[in-house]
């Protein structure tokens, strides 16, 4: 076991190697960022001066080797634009995102389970259709246009909700329905699923057989146990849920990482760029490593 | 693969079926169902609202854009668009990921470990943030765009074709071919890729549907194909600023962006069930 997850730490390792080093080389070869950076009317010397003032004259592996030494500890140097420390700038976005992404889970959760469990147990019903019709249209639902409609009902015909803004709670519900809405699909389907698989089990039909009420058998003996294959498969989801955010985000003006992700990427701000990279795969590398290790740990059928 | 067509039963894939085949020949005949020219502007004729509304214009029964295009023909000639990014990434993509991940498979080793680190490299990227970068770096337009998004879709198809290559690997025929010296190309291109074919459309549907969506989202921020250009994305992009006044310009390309991911997506289902003997006739 120890083995497998120092193995598994190590392929993180070379993946966030290959990762920030090909952000690196991407960013560097084709976009120089001495001359996105220098006024437009500056002259081939003003913009050599910059260069090499910013480091940015020495050879590539030397600056890359460089910039990883110092991320390995902790700092990512200054932003090319604001010249704050790109922690600093990402701190308040990662905060908002994590705002959104939390508000998110949690409109999937509570519209998804329950009718992934009203699912499983009417099969074929009324309940679950209307859900298998909204996972189907989920799944192939633009979310970017999902919350210009919403914006467009909410917003601008009924008056009841703010365009764009953060702050308040009215702020955040159709960024969060939006970006909800996008996860909804897996949502429902894991948890049909995972109940369709618990229901006919022994345990349930003792407790079933005990007398107990439909609602305490679902809730005590069913639920309990299929949710942990749904925990573990929307921890699996965080990276298509970062994705989300970066279209969530832009749509509704959310200054999470996601926005400043597509004002960085457009401006070459290569230090900013590098690490938002590096954090979003970060998480999603951590999150897989924990399910796996945790699924490993749970079931005893596997063994490294 | 004809056996698995014969199956093709359940209705929700032969709705996709429909609706594919409706937009794909639209696609095909668009000029000749465009009423006008989808390129021609006439700023006299600009912004005016759908047939059914008041202030419409004839002979523009959808609307006309800012340039005072014509919506219906700029909508049927985004078929193009929308259909060949999604082939064109799903060929290339399909391609590379299908070589790279049987390779994996049956080299087993070296081999495997490294096309599996990078595997999980790009399952780590954030798709979004690679095309993002990939796009800025090279600049918008369609080549670029369909090279990002194979970037982000080609490891789906890999990581497939890896797991079915290890699991043919072992059996009789292949280890027959094998022992009666049959080169390993041969052995791969007709014991161990007939049997990987199957998953392989599957997941194709699917990577056709989100290159799809990926295309609008990227064309929307601008970074995809160049706005002269007729694309839904694109559409939708330019009809933002409308947005209060004139919701049906953003309202119209999203419903065919929606309309076509979900029939190559129900396609993809129906393809499933036909090929999966688990399913079939459940």
């Amino acid at each position: 076991m120890t083995a497998y997850v120092v193995e598994r730490l190590g392929q993180a390792l070379l993946i966030a190697v290959i990762i920030s080093l090909t952000t690196f080389l991407l960013i560097f070869v084709a976009k120089d960022p001495a001359r996105a950076l220098a006024p437009p009317d500056a002259s081939a010397a003003d913009i050599e001066l910059l260069r090499r003032r910013l480091g940015l004259d020495r050879p590539l592996l030397v600056q890359y080797g460089i910039w990883a030494a110092n991320a390995v500890r902790g700092d990512f140097g200054d932003s090319l634009y604001s010249r704050q420390p790109v922690e600093r700038l990402l701190a308040p976005r990662i905060r908002a995102s994590a705002e959104l992404a939390g508000a998110a889970l949690l409109i999937t959760v509570v519209v998804g389970v329950p009718l992934g469990v009203a699912g499983a147990l009417r099969r074929g019903g009324f309940v679950d259709l209307v859900a298998s019709v909204v996972a189907v249209s989920g799944q192939a639902m633009p979310i970017f246009w999902f919350g210009l409609m919403l914006i467009v009902l909410f917003s601008v015909h009924l008056g009841w909700l703010p365009v764009s803004g953060r702050g308040r709670l009215e702020h955040i519900v159709l960024p969060a329905v939006t970006l909800g809405f996008s996860v909804l699909p897996l949502t429902m389907r894991l948890t049909r699923s995972a109940m369709l698989e618990v229901l006919p089990q022994d345990y349930v039909r003792t407790a079933r057989a005990k007398g107990l009420g439909a609602l305490r058998v679902v809730g005590k003996h069913a639920a309990r146990n299929a949710a942990r294959p749904v925990v573990l498969a929307l921890g699996m989801q965080f990276g298509a849920l970062l994705g989300g955010a970066v279209v969530t985000e832009t749509v509704f003006a959310w200054p999470g990482i996601g926005e400043l992700a597509v004002v960085a990427v457009s401006t070459a701000d290569l230090p900013v760029v590098q690490a938002i990279v590096l954090f979003a795969a970060g998480v999603v590398i951590l999150t897989n490593l924990v399910a796996d290790v945790v699924v490993a740990v749970a079931d005893p059928r596997i063994r490294y | 693969m004809l056996a698995g067509l014969r199956g093709f039963r359940s209705r929700s894939g032969r709705v996709g079926l429909v609706i594919f085949l409706a937009v794909l020949v639209t696609a095909l005949a668009a000029p000749v169902l465009a009423p006008h020219d989808p390129y021609k502007q006439a700023v006299a004729r600009r912004l005016k609202p759908p047939a059914w509304m008041e202030g419409s214009l004839e002979g523009n029964p959808l609307g006309t854009d800012q340039l005072g295009r014509d919506n219906l023909s700029r909508l049927i000639y985004g078929a193009r668009i929308s259909l060949l990014v999604g082939a064109a990434t799903v060929v290339l993509a399909g391609a590379l990921g299908t070589v790279l991940g049987v390779a994996a498979g049956y080299y087993g080793g070296r081999v495997d470990y490294v096309v599996s680190t990078f595997i999980n490299a790009a399952w780590s990227f954030p798709f979004i943030l690679l095309a993002l970068i990939i796009v800025a770096v090279l600049g918008a337009g369609l080549q670029n765009l369909i090279l990002a998004l194979v970037a982000t879709s080609w490891a789906s198809f890999a990581r497939i074709a890896r797991g079915e290559a290890m699991a043919v690997k072992n059996r009789e025929y292949v280890a027959a071919a094998e022992a009666l010296g049959q080169r390993t190309w041969r052995t791969l291109a007709r014991h161990v890729l007939p049997n990987v074919a199957s998953s392989l459309l599957v997941i194709a549907s699917i990577e056709f549907g989100r290159a799809i969506l990926r295309e609008s989202f990227l064309s929307f921020l601008g970074l995809g194909v160049p706005p002269s250009i007729p694309s839904w994305g694109g559409m939708l992009s330019e009809a933002r600023p409308y947005i209060f006044t004139m919701w049906w310009m953003v309202f119209m390309p999203g419903v065919l962006i929606f309309l076509t991911t979900l029939g190559v997506n129900l396609l993809g289902d129906g393809l499933r069930d036909a090929f999966d003997p688990r399913v079939r006739g459940s």
